[in-house]
């Protein structure tokens, strides 16, 4: 490599100068730096299990209890609506792609303050740090389906050809973390206000997914609406495609859409600030 | 004709003033100040001027430069003249305001030592993603482990977590990593002012080696001595702008020369901004007066060295003494005296002032310029200190014969006493 580098007479030249407006994702050097985006999801995972006594059972023991609340509260007290299906599972179900989702954009959405040694220090395209916050709740995604697959088991469900489904649901669910995400991570560099308001928001924002309750429970009419939330799709497909059921296509279908649209409203921005960030942050 | 490495043109950065004080950090003054915008161009053109608001603060005034492939050049400048600026849009850290920089190879960037080091990462790991972040593929770094291990010198630790580590092993593996890179363009800034004086020696031959292998080297650094020896040339920032550009020593020179009037004797110092961090708080250097013989501007060869120092207290100083030390232009220390060992201290105060001279009866120091350093102390704590507070010229003339003596070139700075005889 050396060699072929020092055979070249010139290396290409690179300008520099102030840009404006909005600027296009270099997605070829993005490509060149996906090794440093698993470095950093990598290093998200293991610094925060080290010092921990359960270490990754934390991944599952979070959904876990809060199942066991849920069910406690919505399924015995409240009875509400599962799909004919055990309380448990059904939650379960509504809880993984939900918790994924909510702790993604949690820790993305600070992603860019904590990572400001870094951001000052080193070039690399900006995004990759929301983009590692994301991937690294990945992996306590897979170590969650874990208790999934016991809780089927148990409850003798069978899988069927609608887990083919799940696949999409987690890329779209992936789409709408990395969408949100983005936003937030340069919202919070931008305006210190989004650290006390995004835990807040996320918790508010369950309510507006079908988590604890099926979302056949929301009214027909305003089903369209409820569907802008891109989680509400995903979570009723994840659910759907975990437990054999037939989702709600109108409503994955819409979803979808908003997550799409959001992510290229969410990597826009993050394009057209990005570049004040070492300033600011 | 080969095409320069780095190219600079008409380069200008420009902050806010008080950007990250009473800039959009909240979302309320974010809100109020859109809102308010109207009102206050309203007010801004009724006072007569269109941008009556913030003034920008330019770290970078219209530099331009060229850099051949394989030079090595230093940059020097007091603190806050624009060096990490410069730097930092080298590095793509942040882009200029105006004006443009052409690159023409793979560009790694040290601002840092040990940039991304996570204490609770093990060395081992630390390694990996320090390597990743300074733009080594895994399988480049999984090449060069065993080499980096050898030359940080922590093979025994490398599977202990860094927040272990002495500063001195962290600072060792931090700058082992960065030392193998094999960049066409390598930019450094201040890393070695870290680590004990025999791997500061091994960091400079490694970047000395950087520079033999054709490499472009841009180098910062307030070591003088370090600059002469890596970079045959050096740019000298002032205030933001190039203020000189040639031959290492002359940039030198320059540099130490910087805000003294041309054989000046007397220098304020209260408010010299390139005091260490948190020093000047409770004590502060106010003035070195140098005290040549019969009213000249200079000293001669033999002349005893003459000056007094006045400083302030800030809070009451039970025992207040003054260090000084003297340094060659390459900023290599000569000697040190604290008047503390001496048992020369004085009560001071609090904000009173007091005067403590001293005179070094015989310096032998040979013909050339020097540069002082300057502290107060109390029972024997640093309380302040001023690098390269003033500099003296001896004048290659005897003091008591009134002859010239040139030393001749390379014979070290010291004239030391000595007889000679023939056995």
């Amino acid at each position: 490599m050396t060699a072929a580098a020092s055979a070249v007479a010139t290396p290409p030249v690179r300008v520099y100068r102030r840009r404006r407006g909005w600027i296009a994702v270099e997605w070829r050097e993005l490509w060149e730096f996906r090794e440093l985006l698993l470095f950093l999801a990598w290093r998200d995972i293991t610094v925060r299990y080290k010092q921990t006594a359960l270490g990754a059972a934390w991944a599952v023991l979070q959904p876990a209890l809060t199942m066991v609340v849920f069910t406690l509260l919505f399924g015995r007290l409240a009875h509400l609506p599962s799909d004919g299906l055990p309380y448990p599972i059904f939650v379960y179900a509504g809880l993984l792609p939900w918790t994924f989702f909510a702790n993604a954009v949690t820790s993305s959405s600070n992603s860019l303050v904590n990572s400001a040694n870094l951001i000052t220090k080193v070039y690399f395209p900006r995004v990759i740090v929301p983009l590692a916050a994301v991937a690294a709740g990945l992996v306590d995604l897979a170590v969650a389906f874990l208790l999934l697959g016991v809780l089927l088991l148990w409850y003798h469900v069978p899988l069927t050809p609608m887990l083919s489904l799940l696949p999409l649901m987690v890329i779209g669910t992936v789409v709408a973390a990395v969408a949100v995400g983005t936003i937030l991570s340069a919202l919070t560099v931008t305006y210190r206000d989004f650290r006390y308001v995004v835990p807040f928001t996320v918790q508010l924002w369950m309510y507006a997914t079908p988590v604890m309750y099926a979302t056949a429970a929301v009214p027909v009419r305003w089903r369209l609406w409820y569907a802008i939330n891109p989680m509400a799709g995903m979570t009723d497909g994840f659910r759907a495609a975990v437990l054999g059921r037939a989702p709600l296509w109108p409503v994955v279908g819409i979803s979808s859409l908003s997550a799409i649209i959001a992510l290229g409203v969410g990597i826009a921005y993050f394009q057209r600030v990005e570049r004040r960030f070492v300033d600011i942050v | 004709m080969t095409e320069p490495a780095i190219q600079v043109e008409h380069l200008s950065k420009a902050y806010t003033l008080g950007v990250r004080d009473r800039g959009y950090t909240t979302l309320r003054e974010a809100l109020t100040s859109t809102l308010a915008a109207p009102v206050r161009r309203l007010a801004s053109l009724a006072r007569g001027g269109l941008d009556g608001g913030s003034q920008p603060f330019l770290a970078l005034d219209d530099v331009s430069f060229e850099i051949a492939p394989g030079e090595s050049v230093g940059i020097i400048g007091r603190n806050g003249a624009g060096k990490s600026t410069i730097l930092k849009m080298l590095s793509r850290i942040t882009e200029p305001s105006s004006g443009t920089i052409a690159i023409r190879g793979r560009v790694a960037s040290l601002l840092e030592v040990g940039t991304g080091f996570h204490p609770e990462l093990t060395g081992r790991e630390n390694v990996y993603l320090n390597g990743s972040l300074l733009g080594m593929r895994r399988a480049e770094i999984a090449r060069k482990f065993d080499e980096i291990v050898a030359f940080s010198e922590v093979e025994a630790f490398l599977d202990t977590p860094v927040k272990r580590y002495s500063s001195g092993m962290y600072v060792r593996l931090a700058f082992a990593v960065a030392a193998h890179l094999e960049p066409e363009i390598l930019i450094v800034d201040e890393v070695l002012a870290v680590g004990d004086a025999a791997f500061q020696q091994k960091c400079l031959g490694k970047m000395q080696d950087v520079g033999r292998g054709g490499r472009t080297v841009l180098f910062v650094s307030h070591n003088m001595a370090a600059i002469t020896r890596l970079c045959p040339r050096t740019l000298l920032l002032r205030h933001g702008r190039l203020a000189f550009d040639g031959p290492a020593l002359e940039g030198v020179h320059a540099y130490l020369a910087d805000g003294v009037a041309p054989g000046g004797l007397e220098w304020e110092l209260a408010s010299v901004a390139r005091r260490l961090d948190a020093y000047g708080e409770r004590a502060r250097v106010r003035a070195l007066t140098l005290e040549p013989l019969d009213g000249r501007r200079s000293f001669r060869v033999g002349e005893p060295l003459r000056l007094r120092v006045t400083f302030d207290a800030r809070a009451a100083l039970p025992s207040a003494g003054i260090g000084i030390g003297i340094d060659d232009l390459y900023g290599n220390r000569l000697a040190t005296f604290n008047s503390h060992e001496r048992g020369v201290v004085t009560a001071v105060d609090r904000d009173a002032s007091a005067t403590i001279a001293l005179a070094v009866p015989c310096p032998s120091l040979h013909a050339g310029r020097y540069s002082l350093s300057c502290a107060v102390t109390d029972g024997g704590q640093l309380l302040d200190f001023v690098p390269q507070a003033a500099s003296f010229e001896i004048e290659p003339i005897d003091l008591e014969t009134g002859q010239h003596v040139e030393p001749s070139p390379g014979a070290g700075p010291m004239a030391l006493p000595c007889v000679w005889t023939v056995a």
